[in-house]
């Protein structure tokens, strides 16, 4: 296979400790501060059913923070890959998760789930979510020539029509409005083992068979024409591509609402450590945008506690200005 | 030994044609180069060959099959493409670029074999890109990138290259290392190759049969000395040419008559060069920043008279 420079073969083995430190380091932070070594001891101690620390820590680290942490990874990586992917099908350095309107759908599913009483918002935004792109999808094949350029045109333009909606949708039913706002900005407050196992499956399924398309990408991202040249059916991988990243976009949206940023950065810096290769790039994105979410929801939590920040802002917030340096560096 | 059919083909985009009744045949062993003016449908007749433009009457045969009865890969498996301007805009290196040529053989699923890596590490010695094959291709040169694609069409190992254009922008050098390269595939390897080119010398000095399309159709087709006769390229581009001997090679060498602009000399009369195919008509354009040799002139009306806005 292609041989890969030293510098970036510690790559992921690198990445992956410092995630797992990170990780560690994470499920201490917090209102009862826990060391290192005393949340693996309570980690462990739940794993071999020995209680080797206090209940209340072991209570601590795996019922409030672990399913917390697992689900701001799963969150990231989902997003970090769809957005990677997106990037290379669509040819565009801006396209992210959200660019054929997952997030549009999703908001207005969880906006009507708010409005009707606060029940299965996470279905509904699923749901939102899938329904959105899937129009999009049809609307864009039905204008003649399907191509790349009809799927982001046709994006925008439901994107605002739907934002549109949930704006109408949150004035008319003004009690919910601050529920809606604060799903709308993103947050994994108060998200525990039932959100993690409802998303991760289906982000571990998408980001998976977006791995699996790496080579149909590496050839999208070099022009529809010449893929198609080299025998690349054009409508079926663009709907693989469009199906798998809608569903880990889907689920990522539903578990933690609107979170900006991470699916355009992640995969940018991914492509300037190791190149666009997708085989690799698919699977670093997702490594990244975990890793970034994790530090995001972090600092969102810690930073000015007790109160809980919505990590969206906060990516939006450190996002914008990183991602802006790393143009300027060029 | 792989023959490619166009039978009376038509071409076009949505309710505008391109080509019709194209009638014409390329036979292994050969560079056929297809020639004519801007948007006589040179592109469009490759982009077709290539079966990524389905042909709205007539059939395209590829060893007696019509393209459009073999699926995409099968397709991809015979024929191999060039295009014209591909921006390589990805980062990729060299290397990775050029394997994806083996997707057709191998599929977009199973890691390459040795037979790919075979086919691959030939590609890159063809086109002399063994020492960049690290290289991401957005650090590349013009003419780099041009081998690039090349090389990623002959790890597709197809019987049937196509190239749109494979000299656009590049220099002296460059254009007859591509062109040379393009003839040993045909010649050596008995590849059939078709190649869409601006340059009529390039054409008469590399191509042994050549195709000169006008006004949606094939005007001519033979050996470059048959093709490129003065009459037949005046009829093609509305200009006047001479056509000489290639002093080393024999081959034609079309030398046009062309307008030249003089600088800034305003409001006097054209003296054209002596033309050898028609008398000298000299004619007064209206405002004269512009001359325009009389043949060519009235070969082609439209371009007879350049009307200039006067400055306010």
């Amino acid at each position: 296979m292609t041989s890969v420079p030293l510098a970036r073969r510690g790559l992921f083995s690198g990445l992956l400790l410092a995630l797992a430190v990170v990780l560690i380091l994470s499920l201490g932070l917090g209102a009862v501060a826990i060391p290192p070594g005393r949340v693996i001891a309570a980690l462990l101690a739940r794993v071999q059913g020995i209680p080797t620390v206090a209940a209340t820590e072991i209570t601590i680290v795996w019922d409030l923070r672990l399913a917390r942490a697992l689900l701001a990874l799963v969150v990231g990586g989902g997003l970090a890959a769809a957005g990677a992917a997106y990037q290379a099908l669509f040819r565009n350095p801006l396209a992210d998760p959200f660019v054929i309107g997952a997030s549009g759908g999703a908001a207005l599913g969880a906006t009507l789930a708010i409005a009707l009483g606060g029940i299965l918002v996470m279905p509904a935004a699923f749901l939102g979510a899938l329904g959105a792109t899937a129009l999009v999808y049809t609307l864009a094949q039905a204008g003649g020539r399907p191509s790349a350029v009809n799927l982001l045109l046709a994006g925008a333009a439901l994107s605002t029509l739907i934002s549109a909606l949930v704006s109408l949708l949150m004035v008319l039913n003004d009690r919910s409005l601050h529920e809606v706002f604060a799903w709308l900005m993103g947050s994994f407050s108060g998200r525990s083992w039932p959100h993690l196992a409802a998303a991760a499956p289906a982000v571990v399924v998408g980001v998976a068979m977006l791995w699996a398309m790496a080579r149909p990408l590496d050839a999208l991202a070099l022009g529809e024409e010449s893929a198609s040249s080299l025998g690349l059916n054009l409508t079926w991988a663009r709907t693989a591509i469009v199906a798998a990243a809608t569903l880990a976009t889907a689920a990522a949206v539903a578990s933690g609402g609107i979170i900006g940023f991470i699916g355009l950065l992640a995969p940018h810096m991914a492509r300037r450590l190791d190149g666009g290769l997708h085989w690799r790039l698919i699977p670093l994105s997702a490594l990244l945008g975990a890793f970034l979410l994790l530090l995001a929801d972090d600092l969102a939590r810690t930073i000015v506690a007790p109160v809980e920040l919505p990590v969206g802002v906060l990516t939006a917030l450190l996002g914008a200005p990183f991602f802006l340096w790393l143009l300027k560096r060029g | 030994m792989t023959i490619l059919h166009i039978n009376d083909v038509k071409l076009g985009y949505e309710g505008q044609k391109v080509l019709e009744r194209l009638q014409l045949t390329a036979q292994a062993g050969r560079v056929l180069a297809l020639t004519g003016p801007n948007g006589a449908g040179k592109t469009t007749l490759l982009r077709a060959l290539a079966r990524l433009l389905r042909p709205q009457g007539g059939a395209i045969l590829v060893d007696g099959r019509d393209v459009w009865s073999l699926s995409t890969r099968e397709a991809a498996q015979r024929i191999g493409l060039v295009p014209q301007g591909e921006a390589l805009e990805w980062p990729l290196t060299v290397e990775q670029v050029v394997a994806l040529g083996r997707a057709p053989h191998r599929g977009w699923f199973l890691p390459l074999s040795s037979k790919d890596q075979q086919a691959i590490e030939y590609a890159l010695a063809e086109t002399g890109l063994r020492a960049l094959r690290a290289r991401p291709v957005t650090a590349l040169s013009g003419g780099e990138r041009q081998r690039v694609l090349i090389a990623r069409a002959l790890a597709q190992e197809p019987s049937v290259l196509l190239l749109d254009e494979p000299t656009a922008h590049l220099d002296l050098h460059y254009q007859g290392a591509v062109l040379g390269l393009v003839q040993r595939l045909a010649h050596e390897c008995d590849m059939t190759v078709v190649v869409s080119l601006h340059d009529l010398n390039l054409a008469a000095l590399y191509a042994d049969r050549v195709a000169l399309l006008a006004d949606e159709r094939l005007l001519a087709e033979g050996t470059p000395a048959e093709v490129f006769t003065p009459e037949l390229l005046e009829a093609a581009y509305g200009v006047a040419v001479s056509v000489e001997q290639h002093p080393i090679y024999g081959t034609p060498l079309i030398m046009p008559l062309l307008t030249r602009v003089p600088a800034s000399t305003p409001a006097e009369e054209v003296v054209p060069p002596a033309s050898p195919t028609r008398a000298a008509n000299p004619q007064r354009s209206t405002h004269t920043a512009r001359q325009r040799h009389p043949a060519a002139a009235s070969a082609s009306p439209a371009l007879a008279e350049v009307v200039c806005h006067e400055p306010n």
